[in-house]
Formats: structure tokens, C-alpha cells, sequence
């Protein structure tokens, strides 16, 4: 069991879900984003994703779009991605990476999975490679995490045959992440039922936790989703509190209060 | 040798590295287009379409003045210049329009650098009635405003993408941001012979009658096979189209000429398997230009179709491989290739096909020590109109002046309905 497995399980077993938050490295600073991500720790957030600045993020929309591009501009680098998976890892919280493929591949899989490793991140998550891909050579992505004892985390959509969703489930260490609706990342108005369907057939092939991903903005959506999911993913509502903020500081206050709001929501909203 | 796995790999290139709400369209595209493979329905309409519609076969012109420059071995030029919208990119589209249309989808979106990919893609939705919408780097929009105007006279919506370097590529990744939205309804029209399975198989295969019909071509009029084939790569289609035929020919010789830009030297280039390393883009392994943190570099290339950081999968195997030989060509050749075209053969060129006929040159020279009456086929894969305006500045046939004074008649001459809605 991880430090990740301990915390679904937990909030699995007071019936309520766990709420995780995502922040690109390197946005406003990566200083600035290891303050940001630590705020959303402090206001109620369970485990934080760490996004991997990449220059053809082909599943977010503008939002994420505009932050990554200030982290490029600051040549964030790999180092300074790890850096800051340690330092969030070391408030206690679960700790993930979320990253496009290629810059894995190009720093080496295993070389990276190690760093990671070191520094404390209990799981990778890569929205552009599935089981597929990830179990041959040149990536062989599931048997690098299984020796290194890296979580791993793909993602399942709406559009996922049933086939695929016990296929990629199987593969899963950490939790099955589960887009909300066929599209990219942002928040929208309305979260609801095609990601109460996905969960329940992924329910139906699997018994790691479901966390659900792409859309959730507020304590109401979040109260929604919890009420039959494991997890709930916010990324887009916290870039944009950060964008939105006039000063660093400022922005990690509203961080802060956006991670209260969604940790009430998701306290609600189970069963 | 480049036939691919099962799932699309060409060696350790290819493959589907996309988002999992993708995978599901790119199975039935897959299965789509296997059966279309065998269905003589679909073959018969594609085929009907490809004469009398695009006007194949395009004829093979020798280029007698022209091949002086290149040693004095024999010039053949494949002249996809001649086809409907102008280059050889309504192969693919016709085809993958028909695809869409068996599909019972109604919606196409596609990325173009040049403007030419989306324009055959605009043509093709005019012809079938389906809705088209085309993203175009707003950088390319602006080098390009032909091609923009063309697009919407077929009745195609235009998105300028403003994110990133504002070319191709980030055109690329809005249109898969949009297809990843909207795949219900909508097809994904690719232009090239990148990103993920099935598109570098069943781009190559709607591309390989241009290299079929001139292998026949030139055995017809020469009695022989020739002893190279030349193809400028950006992604690389009409390359794979003209190269696949020539595979199994282990006499001919197969070369793809990049963009070199400004030297590839000097990092302002687009030449992706020549100053690249292998990696993974727009949803497949193939070589890229990339930093040591493997984000994507900017390309540069004077020719908009050309100017991509990636390159099909396929050609990263035939490098690998040794079966086809890559290299840079520069801004600078290119366009003097472009000029000795024109005065000798009365032949605008496209400025990606420049590049080919600049590495003909080099080839030509070479091949003619070792053996004087050898044959270079060339694909001449698309005509220049839409490049006079880069050309003319170039060779300062006018001033920027006297460009800015005609743009600014014409649009005081403009009549009501040439501005708003409609156009």
C-alpha cells in the first residue's frame, strides 16, 4: 500500500471522496507554484497533481494552455519539476506527476521513474500514452513502474469500449482516471451524467478507486461527482485562480479558499 | 519491408500515442478504411473521382532544359502541379472524404501549413456536402492569404491559431483538441502521413498512385526503371506516395530533401530527420526537433508546407533502414531551383517542390559521373501560383512597397459583398 492507496482507501471508508488538485510546475514561478500547490494542500486538497510545462499540450484547453507557456518562458526544466514534487511531497500529501509522453521518453522512462521515485511521487499520470503503448519497447512504461514501484495512471473516456476499460484498468496503479465528458481540460457548467455512467461501468470491471477529471470549478459540481466517484480532479479553476490573482501572493490566497470550497463539496456529496 | 504491425508500427516509429477518448474513432477509422480497402464500391467511386474530377493520371513531363543543370541525366517530372486544387494533397483528401462520408459523419476538420492541405480538404467537403472547418497558424494565415481566400470561397470555415508558434504544428494540436471534442460528428481530415494509426498507412495508400502511376510512366517511356526518385518531405506525403511504388526496386534510389532553411547549421530549419532525434509527436514515435527536455523546437522554413518540426513515421524507418536517403535543402538552393525551373521549363513550382528540384540538381550531377544517361524521376508535387507573392520578394521582382500599394488597390476596389459574412 502507498501513501496514495492509504488516502483513497481512507476516504473510501468514510464514505466521501478525495479531492485532488492539479497545478503546473513553474506557473507563476516554480517557487510560486510549490507555494501555490502547498496553499491548496493547506485548504483542503488530498493529492496534488504536478503538471510537466510541455510545449503541445494536446488535451488542455487555454487555460492550462496559458499557464504552461509563462513555465516554458521560465525554462522550467525536468530538475525543477522533480524539485517540486518533492518539496509538495514533503506537506504530507500524496504527490502525482501529470506529463505528456514525450519529455519521459527524451529524459529516459527509467531515469526519470527513479528520480521521481527518490523524490517521493507516488504515481505517474500520462493522458497521451495508454497500455498500448506503454508495454513496448522503446517505452516499456509498465514494466520500468513496476520495478521502480511507481504508481501508473491512463485514462478512460466516455468513448472507451468496455473492452478497453478492463484492459486499461488492469493496468492502473494508484486509481483509473475517468474524463468527465470528450473534450480538453477547463472548467464547464454542467459535469453530470456521462461521468456518472463511465464511473459505474468502470466500477463494474474494476475495484481500484475512480477519480473523475475535466470540468469541475465549485463546491456544487464537486458535491456532484463525489457522490459516485473515489476522487475529484480540479485543475483548470485553480490555474485560473492564479491568473486571475493580481499578486503571487493573492493568487495562493484564492487557491486556498477555491481548495476549502471544493473539500466541503466533496465531504457532501457521497452516498 | 514498410508494411507496419497491426498497429501501426514502422519499427520502434508509429503507433497511437493519443488521448483514450481518441482511441475509439481511430478503431472505426481503422476498420473504415480496411473495408473501403476491398470494397469495390468504394474503390470504383474513389477511382472515378481521381479522373474526372482531379484529372489523373497526371502526365510525366522530361525536362530537357532543366536536367543541363543537373549533370545532363534525364529529368522526369511527375506533375501532381497539374491535378484539381493544385498539388497532390486531393489524393488523400478525396479519399479520406469518402471515408468520412461511409463513416456517417458530417463534420471534417483539418490542419494546413501551406494552405494547400486545406484547400483539397475544402474542395473535397464542397464536392460531398460536408461541413469543413480548418485550422491555419495565424503566422500562416498572413504568408498565405490565398489560400485563406480560396478555403472560404469553398465554404470553409478558417480558425487562425494563435497559440504556440502560431504554425502547423499548433494548428495540429487544435484540431486534435477539437476532434477529441466533437469525434461523434466529426472526422479528422490529416493532411500528411504523421500522427496516429491508421493516418501515416492510409495517408501512404491514398498518396501511392502518384508513385504507381509513374513507376508505369516511366518504364513506358524510357523502357526502364529510374535509378532515383526525389521528393521533398515535410510530413511527408507526396514523398511516400511517389517512394512506395519504388520500395521493392532495389536499383532505384529514393531521396527526400528536406528544409534546411537557413543551414541546418544554424538551428533556423526545418529539417526534421536531419537535425532531429526520435521522439513522440502529434500522436506518434518518429523523429522531431526537440529540446534536451523534449519540447518541441520551432520550425523555419521559407516554405509554409514544409515547415513542421515532425515527420511521418515511415520516413523515420526508411532512414533507419538505409532504403531512403535524407537531406537538407536550403532556403537559398530552393529558390534557385524555383528560378531555373520557371526560365527553363515554363514551370511555377511550389516552394516545397523546389526543394526536390534542388536536390535533383545535386543527384543529377552525381548520378551522371557514374553513369551519363542516368534517369531522376521527381515529384513535382504542387504549382507555384500561391508562392509568387514569397517569390517575387525574393528574387525583388517588386518592392514590399509595390506589394502593399496593389494589396491596398485591391481593396479599395473591393465590391460590398468582398468584405462581412460570405467571403
Amino acid at each position: 500500500m502507498t501513501r496514495l492507496d492509504d488516502v483513497l482507501a481512507a476516504t473510501r471508508a468514510e464514505g466521501r471522496a478525495a479531492l485532488v488538485g492539479y497545478l503546473p510546475a513553474g506557473f507563476p514561478t516554480v517557487d510560486g507554484a510549490v507555494e501555490a500547490m502547498t496553499a491548496m494542500v493547506r485548504g483542503g486538497v488530498a493529492v496534488v497533481e504536478v503538471g510537466l510545462p510541455y510545449s503541445d499540450p494536446l488535451m488542455d484547453g487555454p487555460t492550462i494552455q496559458q499557464a504552461v507557456e509563462v513555465a516554458l518562458v521560465n525554462k522550467t526544466s525536468i530538475g525543477d519539476v522533480v524539485t517540486t514534487v518533492r518539496e509538495v511531497a514533503a506537506t504530507g500529501a500524496p504527490t502525482l506527476l501529470m506529463t505528456y509522453w514525450n519529455p519521459i521518453e527524451r529524459h529516459g522512462p527509467r531515469r526519470l521513474a527513479d528520480e521521481l521515485a527518490a523524490a517521493g511521487c507516488a504515481a505517474v499520470i500520462t493522458p497521451d500514452l495508454t497500455p498500448d503503448e506503454a508495454g513496448t519497447e522503446p517505452s516499456d512504461w509498465l514494466g520500468i513502474t513496476d520495478a521502480t514501484g511507481l504508481g501508473r495512471i491512463f485514462l478512460v473516456a466516455p468513448s472507451s469500449t468496455d473492452e478497453r476499460l478492463r484492459m486499461t484498468a488492469a493496468h492502473c496503479r494508484g486509481f483509473v482516471y475517468a474524463a468527465s465528458t470528450m473534450g480538453v481540460t477547463g472548467t464547464r457548467g454542467e459535469v453530470g451524467d456521462t461521468a456518472e455512467a463511465l464511473v459505474k461501468r468502470v466500477r463494474a470491471v474494476t475495484d481500484i478507486p475512480v477519480c473523475v477529471g475535466l470540468g469541475v470549478s465549485n463546491g456544487s459540481q464537486a458535491a456532484q461527482v463525489a457522490s459516485f466517484a473515489d476522487g475529484v480532479i480540479v485543475g483548470s479553476a485553480f490555474v485560473r485562480a492564479l491568473l486571475d490573482a493580481s499578486t503571487p501572493k493573492d493568487g495562493c490566497r484564492a487557491v486556498e479558499s477555491l481548495a476549502a470550497e471544493l473539500a466541503e463539496g466533496v465531504r457532501v456529496g457521497r452516498r | 519491408m514498410s508494411t507496419p504491425d497491426g498497429s501501426g508500427h514502422f519499427g520502434p516509429y508509429g503507433g497511437r500515442f493519443v488521448p483514450e477518448a481518441l482511441m475509439a474513432a481511430l478503431d472505426q477509422l481503422t476498420a473504415a478504411f480496411e473495408k473501403a480497402r476491398t470494397d469495390e464500391a468504394f474503390q470504383a467511386e474513389l477511382a472515378g473521382l481521381l479522373s474526372s474530377y482531379t484529372g489523373r493520371p497526371s502526365p510525366l513531363t522530361e525536362a530537357r532544359r532543366f536536367a543541363e543543370h543537373a549533370g545532363g541525366v534525364r529529368v522526369l517530372l511527375k506533375r501532381e502541379d497539374l491535378n484539381h486544387t493544385g498539388s497532390h494533397k486531393i489524393n488523400n483528401v478525396l479519399g479520406q472524404a469518402l471515408l468520412t462520408r461511409e463513416m456517417g459523419k458530417t463534420r471534417v476538420i483539418a490542419e494546413t501549413g501551406a494552405g494547400q492541405h486545406g484547400v483539397a480538404t475544402a474542395t473535397a467537403c464542397a464536392l460531398l456536402g460536408l461541413e469543413c472547418v480548418v485550422y491555419m497558424g495565424e503566422h500562416d494565415t498572413k504568408r498565405q492569404a490565398l489560400n485563406v481566400a480560396r478555403m472560404k470561397l469553398l465554404g470553409a470555415e478558417v480558425v487562425p491559431v494563435t497559440a504556440g508558434s502560431r504554425t502547423l504544428k499548433d494548428a495540429i494540436n487544435e484540431a486534435m483538441r477539437d476532434w477529441v471534442t466533437n469525434v461523434d460528428t466529426t472526422h479528422y481530415l490529416l493532411g500528411t502521413v504523421a500522427g496516429p494509426h491508421p493516418f501515416p498507412v492510409m495517408v501512404r495508400d491514398f498518396h501511392r498512385v502518384i508513385g504507381d502511376e509513374a513507376r508505369a510512366q516511366v518504364l513506358d517511356l524510357t523502357g526502364r526503371l529510374p535509378d532515383a526518385v526525389t521528393a521533398c518531405v515535410g510530413g511527408g506525403s507526396n514523398a511516400i506516395g511517389i517512394f512506395t511504388a519504388f520500395l521493392g526496386d532495389e536499383g532505384v534510389r529514393l531521396y527526400g530533401f528536406e528544409a534546411g532553411g537557413d543551414g541546418v547549421e544554424t538551428g533556423r530549419h526545418a529539417a526534421t530527420i536531419t537535425g532531429g532525434s526520435p521522439g513522440v509527436l502529434h500522436g506518434a514515435r518518429s523523429y522531431l526537433l526537440q529540446d534536451e527536455m523534449g519540447q518541441t523546437i520551432e520550425s523555419h522554413s521559407i516554405s509554409a508546407g514544409l515547415d513542421y518540426p515532425g515527420v511521418g513515421p515511415e520516413h523515420a524507418h526508411l532512414h533507419d533502414t538505409g532504403r531512403a536517403t535524407y537531406l537538407p535543402v536550403t532556403d537559398a538552393e530552393a529558390m534557385d531551383a524555383f528560378a531555373l525551373l520557371c526560365r527553363t521549363e515554363g514551370i511555377i513550382p511550389a516552394i516545397e517542390s523546389a526543394h526536390a528540384l534542388a536536390g535533383t540538381l545535386t543527384v543529377g550531377r552525381e548520378l551522371a559521373r557514374q553513369r551519363p544517361d542516368a534517369i531522376v524521376l521527381v515529384n513535382l508535387s504542387g504549382r507555384g501560383d500561391k508562392d509568387v507573392d514569397t517569390a517575387a520578394k525574393w528574387f525583388e521582382v517588386v518592392t514590399d512597397e509595390e506589394l502593399v500599394q496593389s494589396a491596398t488597390a485591391v481593396v479599395d476596389d473591393a465590391p460590398q459583398q468582398a468584405s462581412g459574412e460570405g467571403w
